[in-house]
């Protein structure tokens, strides 16, 4: 594959996108963790409540702040790099980032420096509030933007216009509930739950490892684990509520994650493991495990999933069909004023098919003198890398399955084993806290990856999306985001772990004297009240 | 959907127009303070708890004045497609400078007072000094380009191109009316700032923040007004000919646009947008007096006034431009040919409507929590807590 613009602005996007999200899961998440805390403070009026609030809050401020910034680069990245994709769905794809600025991110920006700074100015209850406000909207954030990343795979409510030369929106409530953007974002969020759950348990562990802090260790363990119990089953059921989805709206994309070559009659089985080969279009040494993706995508035994040879062929035929849309398009912009009706209708007709015509721009300038043979490589393009797809996947669900029992492992030893744990279960949790980053960025790597060669699916070809820059330009700022982001990185970590090192260090002599006191109440009483104690 | 219909298509331009005005204004109102207080830091604070102290005016609010900026682009992209796509793409490596100081500046401010060691302070001092000044410069270096008109054109097909090598593109920007705009917007955000610390602060700090932010007012008033003459007299300014509707499709290569004599000639058309510069002048020297009389109050209003009527004077003068092409003017980018659609702008005005004045109403509300000033004794008592 030669490598040009269009090779380098989508490493960028990546390599920025994905750097992004290494903090964005734990925003998600440890700021209700953080607002859960501060719940139990304000309810039970026990000082190690809020010293655990203000300890995992400036965790989660060190994080926080990165994500900020990294955000804007996300933003700004559109317009830069894929000024086209900008001017061809700007119309949709805008709404949903600026309607996150409005409703979400204005909410959580707003009320994170009252957070940090509101301590002694504010009633607990307007302080708790003020939490959970800036929760509620990193939660909203994430809604936004996913809408704004559901349309990219699945385009509804919008149609081409013509005399605008983009994709316009048609109905703007099919945008919002479009089903993939809201199977995504619960999908998304859960797993920030995940993350940030394991994040806590994985610090708790070493400072009982440590023999340190073990009052807030202990507690914020029972928080973490029952909330990421929770989270770890949704992040799966809710994982296969996309795959479901993807049925529908990205059939390419789920016989590549797949590497289903051939349409299997009904119901499919699930290749656990095989060696996809792209070349041979075929998965070598695969156990399946049968009926099993028949379930997962039709939730019937009855309802075929078309393979790729299928779909490329499908692809085949909507190119030629996109090549008449294509041919009435440039008739309709040449008789501007007074467009012939019949040119309409035929535009009209084959319009959803524009995009396919367009997968020959790489070929040729004018998709109507594309060869045959264009058309077929044309056509072939259309099936993502298979290899990195199937085996992403595979490690994504395999980690969210190790949540699950993770999660269910600490939950029991806290609910009933008196929240004590063998040694060898806190390195393990201390060794897993790096797994759901890579489960996260694995999932990201499988939806976007694997919707290539499209921006929009089926609508604009990422080729021709990029913007009219020159090779410099894009290098230029693509080694700055790698010095700038390393550096960054860096500095982030040594923070984090100074922070982690340090522990808790507000409030510590109030904290101190009601943990002595209580555990003198408790011992008083042993027998009767065991059970209190992970309640607290 | 039919209930869009019920506001025109032109007028929702109209509004979108206006409410881009506001959102600049918006920014430059409270992200503006931000940056001035950045360029001011290593000059109002001598020492760390100083210097600490002028952090702390804007440590509790500059994330959600950031979302003015943040908004302001998604705004853009939202209702002005074809404006997002160009602006950002012809101004590629300036907008990454931009960038980097925006990515700079939350980090600097949350991680600078979390190390003891002095160089780490004052190497994060310095990162804050310059992403203020340097984008408070750029956007009127920005502004500037775009009142001379720009070098891209469209495609058929809606391509942009920019016209020129890179570091032409990049350089090019830099030329001398575009850098008096520059110091137009640093010398106004600086002020804007020192009329903020002035609020904020006391002793030292507050009297250093009222010596800069009122040489910083008498700069602005006077590159602003140079700016005015060499717009009257030195540049070219553009128009629309020839049958156009301010109600059709979004396509800029519909228009037909010629260059004009003057800018100017717009204070003939509608003499009543003379308020705009006499605002930004009035509220200039009104600053300069309140910093010199000690007002506190007063002066950040003053100062605000300056901005308003400064950034509205730009819009006022170019309407119905938005980004005009200098080297293809057929290209250029209007309020009746570079929105989104109808359904768009209707959707989003409603979103905007619903909650814009929830907005204002808890930053207010935020914004008198954190009334009163900061003193070198709140920052060494709380010195875990604040920055």
């Amino acid at each position: 594959m030669e490598f040009g613009i269009v090779e380098l602005s989508r490493l960028q996007f990546a390599m920025t996108a994905m750097y992004h999200f290494l903090f964005v899961p734990l925003t998600l998440g440890l700021s209700i963790l953080v607002a859960i805390m501060e719940t139990v403070y304000v309810m039970t009026n026990r000082p190690i409540w809020r010293q655990m609030t203000k300890f995992w809050g400036t965790l989660f401020g060190i994080n926080f702040v990165l994500g900020v910034a990294t955000g804007i680069t996300m933003e700004f990245q559109f317009g830069m790099n894929w000024s086209y994709y900008s001017h061809y769905v700007g119309d949709i794809f805008g709404a949903p980032l600026a309607i996150e600025g409005l409703m979400a991110f204005f909410l959580e920006a707003t009320f994170v420096g009252l957070f940090f700074f509101g301590w002694d100015k504010l009633s607990k209850v307007a302080h708790l509030t003020v939490a959970w406000l800036v929760a509620i909207g990193s939660n909203f954030s994430a809604l936004w933007i996913l809408i704004a990343n559901g349309w990219m795979q699945n385009p509804v409510g919008a149609e081409f216009n013509p005399q605008t030369m983009r994709m316009e929106m048609t109905d703007f409530f099919a945008v919002l509930f479009n089903e993939v953007a809201q199977a995504k974002f619960v999908h998304t969020v859960s797993a920030g739950y995940v993350t940030a759950a394991v994040f806590v348990i994985g610090v708790s562990a070493w400072y009982l490892l440590k023999n340190r802090h073990i009052e807030l260790a202990r507690r914020s363990i029972t928080v973490a684990s029952a909330f990421g119990l929770a989270s770890a089953f949704s992040v799966v059921l809710l994982g296969d509520e996309s795959g479901y989805s993807a049925t529908h709206s990205q059939k390419m994309k789920l016989a590549a994650i797949e590497a289903m070559w051939e349409t299997h009659p009904a119901p499919a089985p699930f290749n656990l493991i095989g060696f996809p080969d792209q070349e041979a279009r075929e998965t070598h040494y695969a156990i399946e495990i049968p009926w099993a993706m028949g379930l997962i995508g039709t939730r019937s035994l009855t309802t075929e999933i078309p393979g790729i040879n299928d779909l490329v062929a499908q692809a085949e035929d909507r190119i030629r069909s996109g090549l008449i849309a294509y041919d009435a398009l440039m008739a309709i912009r040449e008789q501007r004023e007074a467009v012939d009706p019949a040119v309409t209708a035929t535009f009209e007709e084959h319009s959803a098919d524009l995009g396919f015509a367009f997968l020959l721009k790489k070929y040729v300038d004018d998709p109507r003198q594309a060869t045959e043979e264009q058309i077929v490589a044309a056509s072939n393009d259309t099936v993502p890398q298979v290899a990195p797809l199937f085996w992403a996947f595979r490690l994504m669900v395999a980690l969210g399955f190790g949540f699950i029992a993770t999660m269910a492992y600490f939950f029991w030893r806290a609910s009933f084993r008196q929240m004590r744990y063998p040694r060898w279960a806190l390195h393990l949790a201390v060794w897993m806290i790096p797994a759901p980053w890579i489960a996260a960025e694995l999932g990201w790597f499988v939806a976007e990856f694997g919707r290539q060669p499209w921006t929009v699916d089926g609508v604009l070809p990422t080729a021709m999306s990029v913007s009219a820059l020159s090779m410099t330009e894009v290098a230029l700022t693509l080694a700055g985001f790698i010095t700038f982001y390393t550096v960054l990185f860096i500095i982030e970590m040594g923070l984090m772990l100074k922070y982690i090192r340090k522990g808790p260090f507000q409030d510590v002599s109030e904290t101190e004297a009601w943990v002595e006191r209580h555990n003198q109440r408790l011992a008083g009483r042993r027998n009767a009240d065991a059970i209190a104690m992970p309640a607290e | 959907m039919i209930l869009h219909e019920l506001l025109s298509y032109e007028f929702l331009r109209v509004v979108w127009w206006l409410l881009l005005g506001v959102l600049l204004i918006g920014f430059a109102l409270t992200d503006g303070f931000d940056m001035g207080v950045g360029a001011l830091i290593p000059f109002v604070g001598k020492t760390d708890v100083e210097r600490r102290v002028a952090i702390n005016t804007v440590g509790p609010v500059w994330e959600g004045n950031q979302v003015w900026f943040i908004l302001g682009g998604g705004a853009i992209f939202a209702a002005w497609p074809p404006l997002y796509a160009v602006s950002f793409s012809g101004f590629y490596l300036a907008m990454f400078v931009v960038l980097a100081a925006f990515i700079v500046r939350p980090v600097a401010f949350k991680y600078r007072s979390k190390r003891d060691d002095p160089r780490w302070r004052s190497a994060w001092d310095w990162a804050l000094f310059a992403s203020g000044a340097i984008p408070a410069l750029l956007f009127g270096v920005a502004v500037g380009n775009v009142i001379q008109g720009v070098p891209f054109h469209f495609t058929d097909d809606l391509h942009t191109i920019y016209e020129g090598a890179w570091y032409i593109k990049f350089i090019g920007l830099l030329d001398p009316f575009s850098i008096l705009a520059g110091v137009v917007s640093l010398s106004m955000l600086v002020m804007h700032g020192g009329a903020w610390l002035t609020l904020k602060t006391e002793g030292p700090v507050q009297t250093r923040a009222r010596a800069i932010g009122s040489v910083a007012a008498l700069v602005a008033v006077g590159a602003y007004a140079l700016a005015g003459v060499w717009l009257a007299f030195g540049i070219e300014g553009y128009r629309i000919v020839g049958d156009y509707v301010t109600g059709g499709p979004s396509n800029p290569l519909h228009f037909e646009v010629e260059r004009t004599a003057s800018w100017l000639s717009a204070y003939s058309d509608r003499p009543w947008i003379v308020i705009a510069p006499v605002l930004g002048i009035l509220g200039g020297l009104l600053t300069f007096l309140g910093l010199r009389a000690g007002r506190e109050v007063s002066t950040l209003l003053f100062s605000k006034l300056a901005i308003l009527g400064v950034i509205s004077s730009v819009g006022l003068t170019m309407f119905p431009f938005i980004m005009p092409s200098s080297s293809d003017p057929r290209s250029s980018l209007t309020v009746w040919n570079a929105s989104s659609s109808h359904l768009t702008l209707f959707i989003m005005l409603v979103v905007t409507v619903i909650f814009m004045p929830l907005i204002l109403a808890y930053t207010t509300w935020v914004y008198r929590v954190l009334w009163g000033k900061v003193t070198e004794a709140e920052v060494t008592e709380n010195s875990h807590s604040v920055y």
